[in-house]
């Protein structure tokens, strides 16, 4: 399975996860865990993401969720998880 | 499973601590367009790259954004184009380097490595015509950057070609004067050339290699900087430790990159290049680290050590991250492209001097350097000597890549803008080589090139 890492990081507000949520469902991502935590009023979220259903192309899904994150005022990332586990394990 | 701070780190190292991709350089073999007429091998050249690198810089935006990592710049390196055009008979090879310069526009890479001669033991006619045109060849193209190898560990150095050079350097500045002397920026003399060095100005595709391959230079000194800060005060084994444990992590990212380019692309995976090469950009500065270890400057005595050490350290954590780790691996010490180093130069901490000792131990040797526009020709010789020594003795590679100003003198400055940045004109020795630079011929090579 190919899996996605999205981090939200932001002024914390009504609505991130939500709008977050269903821009992904609308294009047939599957969350398969969400964290957050808020630190010092910043919104801090972590979702692991199954990208092998995506209904839309992958680069199509980094804009979509870059343009969220510009409506919500936060910065939304999305990776593939990858990069973290070739850095961080021998 | 990864942990939320490993992924908060590796995001914080791109966004703020500037961990980039710094190239993504595509060796191409020239040697198949070897042709005896020049017109015909310019249209052969400009189809072959045309049709491999059609598709490098789009392959490497999307792996970029796949990572969210950037990949600052997409190059080509060739055959050194005095091997290729050998059997044109030519007196000039300027239109090949118009049609590189045209096509790499074409293909959307910044630079083109590889208008260069290896003359390490012999001057061929064809090297001859090369060098000949290099001033005309880098005031008349953007794109393209020369290189020349004038020596290695094996065969000693060819002098009378590194007494041309300072000529040939002089006459580049002049007629790139309205432009501060910038062609002089795209050109490097070489001792030791590694022939899959990925970066700038002196890449180019070295002769044992296949048809085409993937090479990456991977960099970040803001990421090793901000990783020392956690070990201020703590002893050397511990500093060294903290650089291994940070390089082997952004080579592990270059490695899985450059792979990835390559696979989509359908060619083979060469080497990774892990230097830390500065920017202009504050916080992406190897004198920073330099004076995060403990100095108050870069220049300061000192400087050499903590050098050696970064230099070291950088390679250890590079080596166990990857088995392709090649190139020049290192640290980069150019001094127009390194805030800080502009500041230590400017204050008159930083000279020449200490520069050239800082070589012995750093990944290349004298970069991005200005000096004063009407420093004789010997000297500039004599610099090039000086370096091209350090090289042959110590069994490393070491480079020359210097600025002679047109019409500045100390306290003046050039201006590139850009990566290129700006130099603070640097102060040489009055005193003459030029005695010593006339004697002509060739210096024989080391007592320990006979190794069989």
């Amino acid at each position: 399975m190919k899996k996605g890492i999205i981090t939200v990081i932001g002024k914390d507000k009504v609505g991130i996860i939500g709008k977050v949520c269903i821009l992904l469902s609308e294009n047939n991502v599957n969350i398969l865990d969400i964290s957050q935590t808020i630190l010092q009023d910043y919104f801090n979220m972590l979702m692991i993401v199954d990208l092998d259903g995506n209904a839309i192309s992958y680069n199509e899904l980094v804009n979509k969720l870059e343009e969220c994150g510009k409506n919500l005022g936060v910065q939304i990332k999305i990776q593939h998880e990858d990069i973290f586990t070739c850095m961080h394990r021998v | 499973m990864i942990s939320h701070l490993e992924i908060l780190e590796t995001n914080k190292m791109i966004q703020e601590e500037n961990l980039d991709i710094r190239t993504i350089t595509m060796g191409i073999d020239l040697m198949d367009t070897a042709t005896d007429n020049i017109d015909k091998l310019c249209n052969k050249i400009y189809d072959k790259i045309g049709f491999e690198a059609e598709k490098l810089v789009q392959t490497a935006d999307d792996v970029a954004l796949k990572y969210a990592i950037p990949i600052v710049n997409k190059r080509i390196a060739i055959t050194p184009i005095a091997l290729v055009a050998a059997s044109t008979k030519s007196d000039s090879y300027v239109k090949i380097a118009k049609t590189l310069d045209k096509v790499s526009q074409e293909v959307g890479v910044n630079f083109i490595g590889g208008y260069s001669a290896l003359v390490d033991k012999g001057y061929s006619e064809s090297s001859k015509i090369l060098i000949k045109s290099l001033p005309e060849a880098l005031s008349e193209t953007d794109r393209v950057c020369a290189s020349v190898n004038v020596g290695s560990t094996r065969t000693g150095i060819n002098m009378d070609v590194v007494h041309e050079l300072g000529y040939r350097i002089k006459e580049i500045a002049k007629l790139t004067e309205r432009r501060e002397s910038i062609g002089c920026a795209k050109f490097v003399v070489f001792c030791n050339a590694p022939d899959d060095n990925p970066f700038m100005a002196g890449a180019f595709h070295g002769v044992g290699q296949s048809d085409t391959v993937i090479h990456v230079g991977v960099s970040g000194p803001g990421v090793v900087k901000r990783a020392l800060m956690n070990v201020k005060g703590a002893s050397f084994e511990q500093m060294c430790e903290c650089i291994k444990r940070t390089s082997f992590k952004m080579t592990r990212a270059g490695q899985m990159i450059a792979q990835e380019v390559a696979n989509n692309l359908n060619i083979p995976f060469g080497i990774i290049d892990l230097s830390l090469a500065p920017t202009p950009a504050i916080g992406d500065s190897v004198a920073e680290i330099l004076e995060e270890m403990g100095l108050e400057s870069a220049g300061a005595h000192g400087s050499t050590l903590a050098l050696a050490i970064l230099n070291d350290s950088v390679k250890k954590g590079g080596v166990m991250a990857s088995s392709r780790v090649g190139g020049l691996s290192g640290a980069f010490i150019p001094v127009s492209e390194d805030h800080a180093m502009i500041k230590a130069a400017e204050s008159g901490l930083l000279t020449l001097d200490k520069l050239e000792a800082m070589t012995c131990v750093c990944s290349v040797g004298l970069d991005m350097i200005a000096i004063p526009g009407d420093t004789p020709s010997s000297t500039i010789s004599a610099i090039i000597g000086d370096e091209m020594a350090i090289g042959m003795i110590n069994g490393k590679t070491t480079a020359v890549r210097i600025i002679p100003a047109v019409g500045k003198s100390v306290g003046d400055y050039v201006e590139f803008g850009g990566l290129l940045g700006q130099a603070p004109i640097m102060s040489v020795h009055k005193a003459s080589a030029e005695k010593l630079m006339q004697r002509g011929g060739r210096i024989p090579a080391p007592i320990h090139s006979f190794k069989n």
